[in-house]
Protein backbone atom coordinates (compact mmCIF):
# COMPACT_ATOMS: atom_id res chain seq x y z
CA UNK A 1 0.00 0.00 0.00
CA UNK A 2 1.21 3.73 -0.49
CA UNK A 3 0.13 6.64 1.56
CA UNK A 4 -0.92 9.23 0.16
CA UNK A 5 -1.06 13.00 1.96
CA UNK A 6 -2.94 15.65 -0.09
CA UNK A 7 -2.76 18.76 1.07
CA UNK A 8 -3.05 18.04 4.79
CA UNK A 9 -3.99 20.99 6.81
CA UNK A 10 -2.78 21.88 10.42
CA UNK A 11 -2.20 25.06 12.17
CA UNK A 12 0.96 26.09 12.17
CA UNK A 13 2.47 24.23 9.05
CA UNK A 14 1.81 24.65 5.20
CA UNK A 15 -0.53 22.10 3.68
CA UNK A 16 1.53 19.32 2.77
CA UNK A 17 1.39 16.73 -0.13
CA UNK A 18 3.70 14.10 0.27
CA UNK A 19 3.32 10.40 -1.17
CA UNK A 20 5.08 7.74 0.65
CA UNK A 21 5.37 4.57 -1.33
CA UNK A 22 5.07 0.88 -0.62
CA UNK A 23 8.19 -0.45 1.64
CA UNK A 24 9.54 3.01 1.85
CA UNK A 25 10.60 4.93 4.88
CA UNK A 26 10.99 8.47 5.42
CA UNK A 27 12.41 10.58 8.23
CA UNK A 28 10.96 13.67 9.04
CA UNK A 29 13.37 16.29 11.20
CA UNK A 30 12.87 19.73 12.42
CA UNK A 31 13.09 21.33 16.07
CA UNK A 32 10.63 20.69 19.04
CA UNK A 33 7.42 22.66 18.73
CA UNK A 34 7.45 23.01 15.47
CA UNK A 35 4.67 20.21 14.33
CA UNK A 36 6.28 16.90 13.69
CA UNK A 37 4.18 14.98 16.35
CA UNK A 38 0.76 17.02 15.58
CA UNK A 39 1.66 16.15 11.74
CA UNK A 40 1.56 11.96 12.81
CA UNK A 41 -1.57 12.60 14.67
CA UNK A 42 -3.03 13.99 11.95
CA UNK A 43 -2.37 11.37 9.82
CA UNK A 44 -3.08 9.02 12.18
CA UNK A 45 -6.29 11.06 12.75
CA UNK A 46 -6.53 11.64 16.19
CA UNK A 47 -6.32 15.64 15.43
CA UNK A 48 -8.44 17.57 13.60
CA UNK A 49 -7.14 18.54 9.82
CA UNK A 50 -7.49 20.13 6.63
CA UNK A 51 -7.31 17.96 3.20
CA UNK A 52 -7.26 14.29 2.55
CA UNK A 53 -5.10 11.05 3.59
CA UNK A 54 -5.36 8.17 1.37
CA UNK A 55 -4.29 4.62 1.70
CA UNK A 56 -4.13 3.44 -2.63
CA UNK A 57 -7.63 4.26 -2.98
CA UNK A 58 -9.06 4.52 0.62
CA UNK A 59 -10.04 7.68 2.09
CA UNK A 60 -9.37 8.87 5.46
CA UNK A 61 -12.51 10.15 5.77
CA UNK A 62 -14.56 7.64 4.02
CA UNK A 63 -13.02 4.84 6.87
CA UNK A 64 -14.15 4.75 10.15
CA UNK A 65 -11.50 6.25 12.78
CA UNK A 66 -10.91 3.24 14.69
CA UNK A 67 -10.65 1.26 11.38
CA UNK A 68 -7.94 3.66 10.23
CA UNK A 69 -6.09 3.84 13.06
CA UNK A 70 -5.75 0.12 12.87
CA UNK A 71 -4.32 0.63 9.21
CA UNK A 72 -2.13 3.59 10.17
CA UNK A 73 -0.45 2.84 13.57
CA UNK A 74 1.18 5.91 15.58
CA UNK A 75 3.92 5.24 17.95
CA UNK A 76 3.76 7.83 20.18
CA UNK A 77 6.73 9.40 21.71
CA UNK A 78 5.11 8.91 25.21
CA UNK A 79 3.97 5.54 25.59
CA UNK A 80 1.50 4.79 28.04
CA UNK A 81 0.61 0.88 29.36
CA UNK A 82 -2.68 0.73 31.24
CA UNK A 83 -2.95 -2.61 32.67
CA UNK A 84 -0.07 -4.06 35.06
CA UNK A 85 1.14 -6.67 32.43
CA UNK A 86 2.30 -6.43 28.83
CA UNK A 87 0.12 -9.22 28.33
CA UNK A 88 -3.10 -7.93 28.96
CA UNK A 89 -2.67 -5.35 26.34
CA UNK A 90 -2.15 -7.74 23.76
CA UNK A 91 -5.57 -10.22 22.40
CA UNK A 92 -6.09 -12.92 24.42
CA UNK A 93 -4.49 -16.48 23.43
CA UNK A 94 -2.37 -14.56 20.81
CA UNK A 95 1.23 -14.86 20.08
CA UNK A 96 3.21 -12.31 21.21
CA UNK A 97 6.45 -12.47 19.03
CA UNK A 98 8.98 -11.59 21.66
CA UNK A 99 12.09 -13.34 20.19
CA UNK A 100 11.63 -10.60 16.89
CA UNK A 101 13.16 -8.20 19.20
CA UNK A 102 15.32 -10.07 21.70
CA UNK A 103 12.68 -10.43 24.42
CA UNK A 104 12.23 -12.96 27.02
CA UNK A 105 8.55 -14.22 27.21
CA UNK A 106 8.49 -14.60 31.08
CA UNK A 107 8.76 -10.22 30.56
CA UNK A 108 5.04 -10.50 29.42
CA UNK A 109 3.29 -11.35 32.63
CA UNK A 110 5.78 -9.30 34.87
CA UNK A 111 4.20 -6.03 36.34
CA UNK A 112 5.59 -3.42 33.40
CA UNK A 113 6.59 -1.05 36.41
CA UNK A 114 9.75 -3.80 36.98
CA UNK A 115 11.02 -3.60 32.89
CA UNK A 116 13.67 -1.33 31.46
CA UNK A 117 12.98 1.65 29.45
CA UNK A 118 14.29 -0.52 26.31
CA UNK A 119 12.30 -3.43 27.11
CA UNK A 120 8.72 -1.35 27.40
CA UNK A 121 9.70 0.36 24.10
CA UNK A 122 10.16 -2.81 22.76
CA UNK A 123 6.72 -3.97 23.87
CA UNK A 124 5.30 -1.34 22.25
CA UNK A 125 6.61 -1.95 18.86
CA UNK A 126 5.27 -5.22 19.53
CA UNK A 127 2.07 -4.07 20.35
CA UNK A 128 1.74 -1.48 17.32
CA UNK A 129 2.26 -3.90 15.28
CA UNK A 130 -0.17 -7.42 16.72
CA UNK A 131 -3.02 -6.36 13.88
CA UNK A 132 -0.83 -5.97 11.25
CA UNK A 133 -0.91 -2.36 10.03
CA UNK A 134 -0.21 -1.20 6.72
CA UNK A 135 1.76 1.87 7.77
CA UNK A 136 3.62 2.60 10.50
CA UNK A 137 3.92 6.22 12.00
CA UNK A 138 6.45 6.03 14.53
CA UNK A 139 7.72 9.24 17.08
CA UNK A 140 11.26 8.82 18.16
CA UNK A 141 10.67 4.94 18.74
CA UNK A 142 14.26 4.98 19.61
CA UNK A 143 14.77 8.11 21.83
CA UNK A 144 15.70 6.50 25.16
CA UNK A 145 17.35 3.16 24.24
CA UNK A 146 20.80 2.07 24.66
CA UNK A 147 22.44 1.47 21.03
CA UNK A 148 22.05 -1.91 20.80
CA UNK A 149 18.10 -1.89 21.44
CA UNK A 150 18.02 1.25 19.38
CA UNK A 151 19.78 -1.64 16.54
CA UNK A 152 17.36 -4.16 17.14
CA UNK A 153 14.42 -1.41 17.29
CA UNK A 154 15.53 -0.17 13.35
CA UNK A 155 16.18 -3.92 12.18
CA UNK A 156 12.48 -4.64 13.44
CA UNK A 157 11.21 -2.07 11.76
CA UNK A 158 12.62 -2.35 8.16
CA UNK A 159 11.82 -6.40 8.22
CA UNK A 160 8.40 -5.60 8.60
CA UNK A 161 8.25 -3.19 6.01
CA UNK A 162 10.46 -5.18 3.52
CA UNK A 163 7.29 -8.21 4.35
CA UNK A 164 4.43 -5.99 4.75
CA UNK A 165 5.70 -3.19 2.04
CA UNK A 166 4.29 -0.87 4.52
CA UNK A 167 5.37 3.03 4.29
CA UNK A 168 6.97 4.47 7.23
CA UNK A 169 7.34 7.62 8.56
CA UNK A 170 9.75 8.17 11.09
CA UNK A 171 10.42 10.92 13.38
CA UNK A 172 14.05 11.44 15.13
CA UNK A 173 17.13 14.00 15.87
CA UNK A 174 19.83 11.52 15.20
CA UNK A 175 20.69 12.43 11.38
CA UNK A 176 23.21 9.27 11.34
CA UNK A 177 19.87 6.57 12.38
CA UNK A 178 17.47 8.92 10.15
CA UNK A 179 19.74 8.27 7.26
CA UNK A 180 20.56 4.51 8.00
CA UNK A 181 16.21 4.20 8.33
CA UNK A 182 15.13 6.13 5.70
CA UNK A 183 15.38 6.62 2.05
CA UNK A 184 13.95 10.44 1.73
CA UNK A 185 14.35 13.03 4.42
CA UNK A 186 12.16 15.37 5.06
CA UNK A 187 12.34 18.43 7.54
CA UNK A 188 10.27 21.15 8.82
CA UNK A 189 11.50 24.63 9.14
CA UNK A 190 9.49 27.52 9.17
CA UNK A 191 6.15 26.18 9.33
CA UNK A 192 7.08 24.04 6.09
CA UNK A 193 7.63 20.57 5.37
CA UNK A 194 10.45 20.14 2.79
CA UNK A 195 12.73 17.36 1.26
CA UNK A 196 16.09 17.45 2.42
CA UNK A 197 17.87 17.96 -1.40
CA UNK A 198 20.75 15.67 -1.53
CA UNK A 199 19.27 12.38 -2.39
CA UNK A 200 17.04 12.66 -4.98
CA UNK A 201 15.08 14.51 -7.25
CA UNK A 202 11.88 13.20 -6.81
CA UNK A 203 9.65 15.21 -5.15
CA UNK A 204 6.34 15.41 -3.44
CA UNK B 1 -53.31 11.40 65.35
CA UNK B 2 -52.16 14.74 64.03
CA UNK B 3 -49.21 16.58 64.42
CA UNK B 4 -48.84 19.15 67.14
CA UNK B 5 -48.85 22.91 65.02
CA UNK B 6 -45.74 24.90 65.59
CA UNK B 7 -46.39 28.47 66.33
CA UNK B 8 -44.43 31.33 64.97
CA UNK B 9 -42.68 31.73 68.73
CA UNK B 10 -41.44 28.24 68.91
CA UNK B 11 -39.68 28.70 65.21
CA UNK B 12 -38.68 31.99 66.72
CA UNK B 13 -37.06 30.28 69.73
CA UNK B 14 -35.42 27.56 67.69
CA UNK B 15 -33.89 30.45 65.74
CA UNK B 16 -31.78 31.79 69.01
CA UNK B 17 -29.91 28.78 68.40
CA UNK B 18 -28.44 29.32 64.82
CA UNK B 19 -28.11 33.05 66.42
CA UNK B 20 -26.06 31.42 68.69
CA UNK B 21 -24.11 29.51 66.70
CA UNK B 22 -23.21 33.10 64.52
CA UNK B 23 -22.31 34.33 67.54
CA UNK B 24 -19.77 31.42 67.85
CA UNK B 25 -18.82 31.76 64.86
CA UNK B 26 -17.73 35.62 65.51
CA UNK B 27 -16.30 35.12 68.60
CA UNK B 28 -13.89 32.34 66.97
CA UNK B 29 -13.12 34.32 64.29
CA UNK B 30 -14.46 31.27 61.95
CA UNK B 31 -15.74 33.56 59.40
CA UNK B 32 -19.01 31.32 58.47
CA UNK B 33 -21.57 34.34 59.82
CA UNK B 34 -22.16 36.20 56.86
CA UNK B 35 -22.80 32.51 54.80
CA UNK B 36 -24.68 31.18 57.99
CA UNK B 37 -26.84 34.37 57.76
CA UNK B 38 -27.63 34.08 53.66
CA UNK B 39 -28.28 30.05 53.99
CA UNK B 40 -30.52 30.79 57.05
CA UNK B 41 -32.51 33.36 55.11
CA UNK B 42 -32.30 31.38 51.66
CA UNK B 43 -33.56 28.32 53.53
CA UNK B 44 -36.50 30.19 55.40
CA UNK B 45 -37.64 32.03 52.40
CA UNK B 46 -37.59 29.19 49.86
CA UNK B 47 -39.51 26.42 52.61
CA UNK B 48 -42.08 29.34 53.21
CA UNK B 49 -42.40 30.01 49.18
CA UNK B 50 -42.61 26.10 48.44
CA UNK B 51 -45.04 25.83 51.41
CA UNK B 52 -48.05 28.39 49.76
CA UNK B 53 -47.17 26.54 46.25
CA UNK B 54 -47.71 23.60 47.82
CA UNK B 55 -50.69 24.95 49.45
CA UNK B 56 -52.25 25.89 46.26
CA UNK B 57 -50.92 23.29 44.40
CA UNK B 58 -52.77 20.85 46.76
CA UNK B 59 -55.98 22.71 46.51
CA UNK B 60 -56.20 22.19 42.62
CA UNK B 61 -55.89 18.82 41.35
CA UNK B 62 -55.67 20.82 37.59
CA UNK B 63 -52.54 18.28 36.83
CA UNK B 64 -51.27 21.48 33.86
CA UNK B 65 -50.28 22.91 37.40
CA UNK B 66 -48.46 19.67 38.70
CA UNK B 67 -46.35 19.32 35.02
CA UNK B 68 -45.69 23.59 35.50
CA UNK B 69 -44.65 22.94 39.00
CA UNK B 70 -42.02 19.40 38.03
CA UNK B 71 -40.68 21.24 35.11
CA UNK B 72 -40.14 23.70 37.27
CA UNK B 73 -38.02 21.77 39.22
CA UNK B 74 -36.30 19.43 36.87
CA UNK B 75 -34.95 22.53 35.12
CA UNK B 76 -33.56 23.72 38.15
CA UNK B 77 -32.14 20.22 39.58
CA UNK B 78 -30.27 20.49 35.77
CA UNK B 79 -28.91 24.08 35.98
CA UNK B 80 -27.54 22.95 39.46
CA UNK B 81 -25.65 20.06 38.19
CA UNK B 82 -23.77 22.06 35.98
CA UNK B 83 -22.76 24.79 38.34
CA UNK B 84 -21.84 22.11 40.58
CA UNK B 85 -19.07 21.08 38.02
CA UNK B 86 -15.51 22.52 38.27
CA UNK B 87 -14.53 21.21 34.79
CA UNK B 88 -17.17 20.81 31.81
CA UNK B 89 -18.66 21.22 28.61
CA UNK B 90 -19.98 24.47 27.03
CA UNK B 91 -23.20 25.64 29.22
CA UNK B 92 -25.89 24.55 26.53
CA UNK B 93 -24.63 21.04 25.91
CA UNK B 94 -23.87 20.24 30.00
CA UNK B 95 -27.54 21.63 30.85
CA UNK B 96 -29.43 19.65 27.94
CA UNK B 97 -26.82 16.39 29.14
CA UNK B 98 -28.22 16.78 32.71
CA UNK B 99 -31.87 17.74 31.75
CA UNK B 100 -32.15 14.61 29.39
CA UNK B 101 -30.84 12.60 31.94
CA UNK B 102 -32.83 13.84 35.10
CA UNK B 103 -35.64 13.94 32.69
CA UNK B 104 -35.34 10.31 31.32
CA UNK B 105 -34.68 8.55 34.53
CA UNK B 106 -36.28 10.47 37.14
CA UNK B 107 -39.90 10.99 35.34
CA UNK B 108 -40.46 7.42 34.28
CA UNK B 109 -39.12 5.90 37.48
CA UNK B 110 -41.72 8.56 39.36
CA UNK B 111 -44.44 7.40 36.76
CA UNK B 112 -43.89 3.54 37.75
CA UNK B 113 -43.67 4.52 41.33
CA UNK B 114 -47.25 6.34 40.96
CA UNK B 115 -48.93 4.19 38.74
CA UNK B 116 -47.62 0.90 39.40
CA UNK B 117 -46.57 0.89 43.45
CA UNK B 118 -48.06 3.13 44.80
CA UNK B 119 -51.54 3.22 42.93
CA UNK B 120 -53.26 6.16 44.49
CA UNK B 121 -56.22 8.02 43.12
CA UNK B 122 -55.89 9.75 41.48
CA UNK B 123 -52.46 8.76 40.73
CA UNK B 124 -50.98 12.49 39.92
CA UNK B 125 -52.01 13.67 43.55
CA UNK B 126 -49.63 16.06 44.08
CA UNK B 127 -49.40 15.11 47.52
CA UNK B 128 -47.58 12.12 46.70
CA UNK B 129 -46.32 13.38 43.18
CA UNK B 130 -44.39 16.57 44.41
CA UNK B 131 -42.76 15.15 47.12
CA UNK B 132 -40.96 11.82 45.26
CA UNK B 133 -40.01 13.77 42.66
CA UNK B 134 -38.42 15.69 44.42
CA UNK B 135 -36.54 13.22 46.64
CA UNK B 136 -35.64 11.44 43.16
CA UNK B 137 -34.87 14.71 41.90
CA UNK B 138 -32.13 15.89 44.57
CA UNK B 139 -30.56 12.08 44.16
CA UNK B 140 -30.39 12.26 40.55
CA UNK B 141 -28.66 15.83 40.93
CA UNK B 142 -25.94 14.70 43.39
CA UNK B 143 -25.35 11.64 41.59
CA UNK B 144 -25.21 13.24 37.97
CA UNK B 145 -22.69 15.95 39.09
CA UNK B 146 -20.83 13.97 40.92
CA UNK B 147 -20.28 11.43 37.99
CA UNK B 148 -19.58 14.25 35.57
CA UNK B 149 -16.99 16.05 38.10
CA UNK B 150 -15.05 12.42 38.20
CA UNK B 151 -15.67 11.59 34.23
CA UNK B 152 -14.13 15.69 33.44
CA UNK B 153 -11.02 15.15 35.60
CA UNK B 154 -10.84 11.80 34.68
CA UNK B 155 -10.40 12.82 31.25
CA UNK B 156 -8.00 15.20 31.57
CA UNK B 157 -5.34 13.23 34.01
CA UNK B 158 -5.85 10.04 31.88
CA UNK B 159 -6.00 12.07 28.28
CA UNK B 160 -2.74 10.17 27.02
CA UNK B 161 -4.25 6.61 28.39
CA UNK B 162 -7.50 7.35 26.11
CA UNK B 163 -5.49 8.59 23.10
CA UNK B 164 -2.97 5.71 23.33
CA UNK B 165 -6.33 3.38 23.17
CA UNK B 166 -7.53 5.55 20.29
CA UNK B 167 -4.41 4.68 18.28
CA UNK B 168 -4.32 1.34 18.78
CA UNK B 169 -7.71 1.33 16.99
CA UNK B 170 -10.13 1.30 20.00
CA UNK B 171 -13.56 3.05 19.29
CA UNK B 172 -14.46 5.67 21.90
CA UNK B 173 -16.64 3.67 24.07
CA UNK B 174 -13.53 0.65 24.49
CA UNK B 175 -11.26 3.81 24.89
CA UNK B 176 -13.12 5.26 27.77
CA UNK B 177 -14.68 2.15 29.38
CA UNK B 178 -12.24 2.53 32.99
CA UNK B 179 -12.97 5.91 32.94
CA UNK B 180 -16.85 5.43 32.40
CA UNK B 181 -16.60 2.83 35.09
CA UNK B 182 -14.86 4.81 37.96
CA UNK B 183 -17.32 7.36 37.39
CA UNK B 184 -20.42 5.62 37.24
CA UNK B 185 -19.03 3.66 40.93
CA UNK B 186 -18.16 7.06 42.05
CA UNK B 187 -21.69 8.42 42.12
CA UNK B 188 -23.12 5.75 43.32
CA UNK B 189 -21.56 5.31 46.74
CA UNK B 190 -23.92 8.13 48.26
CA UNK B 191 -26.90 6.07 47.23
CA UNK B 192 -25.51 2.70 48.75
CA UNK B 193 -24.02 4.33 51.20
CA UNK B 194 -27.48 5.26 52.47
CA UNK B 195 -29.11 2.44 51.89
CA UNK B 196 -26.39 0.50 53.65
CA UNK B 197 -26.68 2.70 56.56
CA UNK B 198 -30.34 3.51 56.63
CA UNK B 199 -32.34 2.52 60.19
CA UNK B 200 -28.56 1.87 61.36
CA UNK B 201 -26.71 5.12 61.50
CA UNK B 202 -29.51 7.56 60.69
CA UNK B 203 -33.43 7.46 60.25
CA UNK B 204 -34.36 8.61 56.68
CA UNK B 205 -35.88 12.33 56.54
CA UNK B 206 -39.06 10.84 55.00
CA UNK B 207 -40.10 8.04 57.15
CA UNK B 208 -38.88 10.20 60.35
CA UNK B 209 -41.60 13.05 59.04
CA UNK B 210 -44.13 10.05 58.51
CA UNK B 211 -43.99 9.03 62.05
CA UNK B 212 -43.91 12.98 63.60
CA UNK B 213 -47.23 12.78 61.63
CA UNK B 214 -48.34 10.07 63.30
CA UNK B 215 -48.00 7.40 60.46
CA UNK B 216 -47.55 3.63 62.18
CA UNK B 217 -44.01 2.89 62.35
CA UNK B 218 -44.33 0.03 59.48
CA UNK B 219 -46.10 2.23 57.38
CA UNK B 220 -44.00 4.27 57.26
CA UNK B 221 -40.40 1.82 57.14
CA UNK B 222 -42.60 0.38 54.06
CA UNK B 223 -42.71 3.67 52.23
CA UNK B 224 -39.13 4.43 53.15
CA UNK B 225 -38.06 1.01 51.44
CA UNK B 226 -40.09 1.75 48.69
CA UNK B 227 -38.45 5.34 48.41
CA UNK B 228 -34.94 4.08 48.52
CA UNK B 229 -35.99 1.25 45.58
CA UNK B 230 -36.62 3.55 43.48
CA UNK B 231 -34.15 6.15 44.21
CA UNK B 232 -31.47 4.30 43.57
CA UNK B 233 -32.85 3.03 40.59
CA UNK B 234 -33.75 6.50 39.16
CA UNK B 235 -30.10 7.85 40.03
CA UNK B 236 -28.39 4.87 38.89
CA UNK B 237 -30.39 4.77 35.40
CA UNK B 238 -29.65 9.18 35.44
CA UNK B 239 -25.80 8.53 36.16
CA UNK B 240 -25.48 6.55 33.32
CA UNK B 241 -27.56 8.33 30.90
CA UNK B 242 -25.37 11.38 31.96
CA UNK B 243 -22.17 9.83 31.73
CA UNK B 244 -23.21 9.08 28.16
CA UNK B 245 -24.52 12.07 27.13
CA UNK B 246 -21.11 13.52 28.35
CA UNK B 247 -18.29 11.06 26.74
CA UNK B 248 -20.16 11.28 23.26
CA UNK B 249 -19.55 15.22 23.67
CA UNK B 250 -15.92 14.96 24.70
CA UNK B 251 -15.31 13.25 20.78
CA UNK B 252 -16.18 14.25 17.90
CA UNK B 253 -17.28 12.36 14.61
CA UNK B 254 -14.21 10.89 14.02
CA UNK B 255 -13.56 9.65 17.79
CA UNK B 256 -11.08 12.43 18.34
CA UNK B 257 -10.92 13.29 21.97
CA UNK B 258 -11.71 17.38 21.71
CA UNK B 259 -10.71 18.10 25.42
CA UNK B 260 -10.67 21.90 23.68
CA UNK B 261 -14.12 21.59 23.95
CA UNK B 262 -14.07 21.53 28.09
CA UNK B 263 -14.19 25.17 29.82
CA UNK B 264 -13.01 25.77 33.51
CA UNK B 265 -15.55 26.28 35.65
CA UNK B 266 -17.73 26.93 32.90
CA UNK B 267 -16.82 30.21 31.35
CA UNK B 268 -17.91 29.50 27.80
Amino acid sequence: MQLRLVDLGIDGLATVTLTVLPGECISIKGASGSGKTRLLRAIADLDPHGGEIYLDDMACSATSAPAWRRQVALLPAEIVWWKKTAREHFDGGSEVPTAALHLDDALLQRPLSELSTGQRQRLALLRLVQHSPEVLLLDEPTAALDPASEQRVEAFVEQYRNRYSAPVVWIGHDVEQLSRVAARHFVIHDGELSQKPPRSSASQ
Amino acid sequence: MSVHALTHWDLIAAALLVLLLGAASIWLQLGLQSQLLVATLRMVAQLLLIGFVLRVLFATTNPLWIVLMAAVMLMVAAREVVQRQTLRLAYKPSFAGALVALLLSCVSVLLLTLLVFIGNQPWYAPRYAIPIFGMLLGNGMTGVALALNTLMQNVVNRRAEIEQRLMLGANRQSAMSDIQITSIRNAMIPTINAMATAGVVSLPGMMTGQILAGTPPLQAVKYQILIMFVIAASTGFAVMLALWFGARALFDERQRLRLDRLTPDGHT
